[in-house]
């Protein structure tokens, strides 16, 4: 996203890239500026994608399953019933 | 783009998928909700349907825009088109939705001049370049898109545009919401709360759903890995005898919503006391009309329109599949006389709507007309 100093209103951004002019009225003053990424409806940012956020849930959800993952390696070593015989 | 190849990681949505399995209990059935349109669009288009153990089902909410806006006030966008020096602009989802007397896009054949249009912004610009004609932006949609309908207002106010109005159409989804939990054919365990809707309203107002109902919300982004995340921490919820409102779509929505949006909303709106929607009735305090100091750009003043109520084609059983009682393919018209190319009801024009997702993605054509 490029900002227009003459038309504070309006921003250029790149949409898959084609270069669009968009209106950044509905987003508070401070929160965007060159390089971030927003979400688009009906030529208005709504939302600024928030990268951390994303990067946190990313992380999250490849954790998901590993303690499962951990337990049926356990469960599968075949020596274990070896040492379960008496 | 951003954040849409990692969101569809083959690898993570199969980890995801296997721990819904693990989460839901197979002696028990699951009804879930997905509220908005985006969402029924998503759900199909990757076939999701097939990652979920069979004892969970989703159902497919009221949050299509186009679905719910009853025929009455199609007729009344196309009575404004045939006004004289009128134009009527609207996005391209509304064009083909049939009126009694007609689409937008037959009234534009018959020589009306209707016009699509990307952005509210575009109808303003029309405007400017024909000061001698009477341009009209029928508005439509949730708080997603009402946002922009309220800063164009406040822009035609500054520009003293006076050949510019808006039929408002917006209406508000948590009224719909709660129409649903009070109806008594709905016996529903969660919902997978609606993603852009919540980028302008947040999250807390679903919290009566929650607290009142004692049933799990999550708010929801729209690639598979979101709605999949989604759908597994509502079983959490459920195994935990647990009912809150959770945000998903923690990339995108801010639990307070946009308050520079929320704003503008109601400097230009306020609350109908009732508004009709297609299949759900009238629910009250469910839309927006244009508030009395920017009544000058209200197309409701500006124009006689016929404002008449108007049933459902008989046969077409639009309101049944929009409350999620009827799957698309039970409703007797499906694939046969209601298809894409000629749809009969709005289900089956919008990308959002149940009918034309399922009818593009959810089997082949052979078998849809069989």
């Amino acid at each position: 996203m490029e900002l227009d100093a003459e038309q504070p209103m309006l921003a250029k951004v790149d949409v898959a890239g084609v270069r669009r002019q968009i209106n950044i009225g509905l987003l508070d003053d401070r929160c965007v500026g060159p390089g971030d990424w927003v979400l688009i409806h009906v030529g208005f940012a709504m939302s600024k994608i928030e990268e951390v956020q994303a990067q946190d849930q990313l992380r999250m959800l490849r954790a998901l399953g590993e303690d499962q993952l951990a337990i049926e390696e356990v469960r599968g070593y075949s020596f274990a019933a070896e040492e379960r015989a008496p | 783009m951003k954040y849409v190849d990692e969101f569809r990681d083959p690898e993570l949505i199969l980890n995801v998928s296997r721990e819904i399995e693990r989460a839901a209990d197979p002696a028990r059935r699951y009804r879930i909700m997905e509220v908005c349109g985006g969402h029924t669009h998503a759900i199909y288009r990757y076939g999701l349907k097939d990652l979920l153990p069979p004892n969970v089902e989703l159902i497919h909410g009221p949050g299509c825009p186009v679905c719910v806006l009853p025929m009455g006030r199609v007729d009344d966008g196309l009575a404004i088109a045939a006004q004289p020096n009128a134009i009527v602009t609207a996005f391209g989802d509304m064009m083909r939705v049939p009126g009694t007397k007609g689409t937008f896009l037959e009234y534009r054949a018959r020589g009306y001049d209707v016009r699509m249009v990307y952005s509210p912004l575009d109808a303003l610009r029309i405007a400017q370049a024909e000061p001698d004609k009477h341009v009209c932006f029928f508005a439509i949609g949730f708080e997603t898109t009402a946002p922009s309908t309220a800063l164009t207002l406040l822009r035609a106010r500054d520009l003293g545009l006076d050949n510019f109005s808006v039929f408002c159409n917006h209406v508000t989804i948590v009224p719909a919401i709660r129409a649903i939990l009070d109806s008594p054919d709905m016996r529903l365990d969660g919902f997978v709360g609606p993603g852009h809707v919540s980028t302008v309203t947040g999250c807390r107002p679903y919290e009566f759903v929650a607290r009142e109902y004692g049933k799990p919300v999550v708010i929801s982004g729209f690639e598979p890995l979101d709605l999949l995340e989604s759908i597994l921490r509502i079983l959490r919820q459920l195994a935990r005898g647990e009912a809150i409102v959770e945000n998903q779509y923690r990339r995108i929505v801010a639990w307070d919503g946009n308050l520079p949006a929320l704003r503008a909303m109601a400097e230009t709106f306020e609350l109908r006391p009732y508004f009709e929607w297609r299949g759900l009735g009238f629910i009250s305090q469910s839309a927006l009309k244009i508030a009395p100091p920017f009544a000058r750009w209200d197309s409701e003043v500006r124009f006689e329109v016929p404002g008449v109520r108007v049933t459902d084609p008989k046969a077409a059983q639009c309101g049944e599949v929009l409350k999620g009682v009827l799957k698309p393919p039970q409703c007797k018209l499906f694939g046969k006389e209601c298809n894409p190319e000629h749809p009969i009801g709005a289900l089956m024009v919008s990308s959002e709507g149940a009918c034309a997702a399922y009818y593009r993605y959810a089997q082949a054509p052979d078998a849809v007309t069989a």
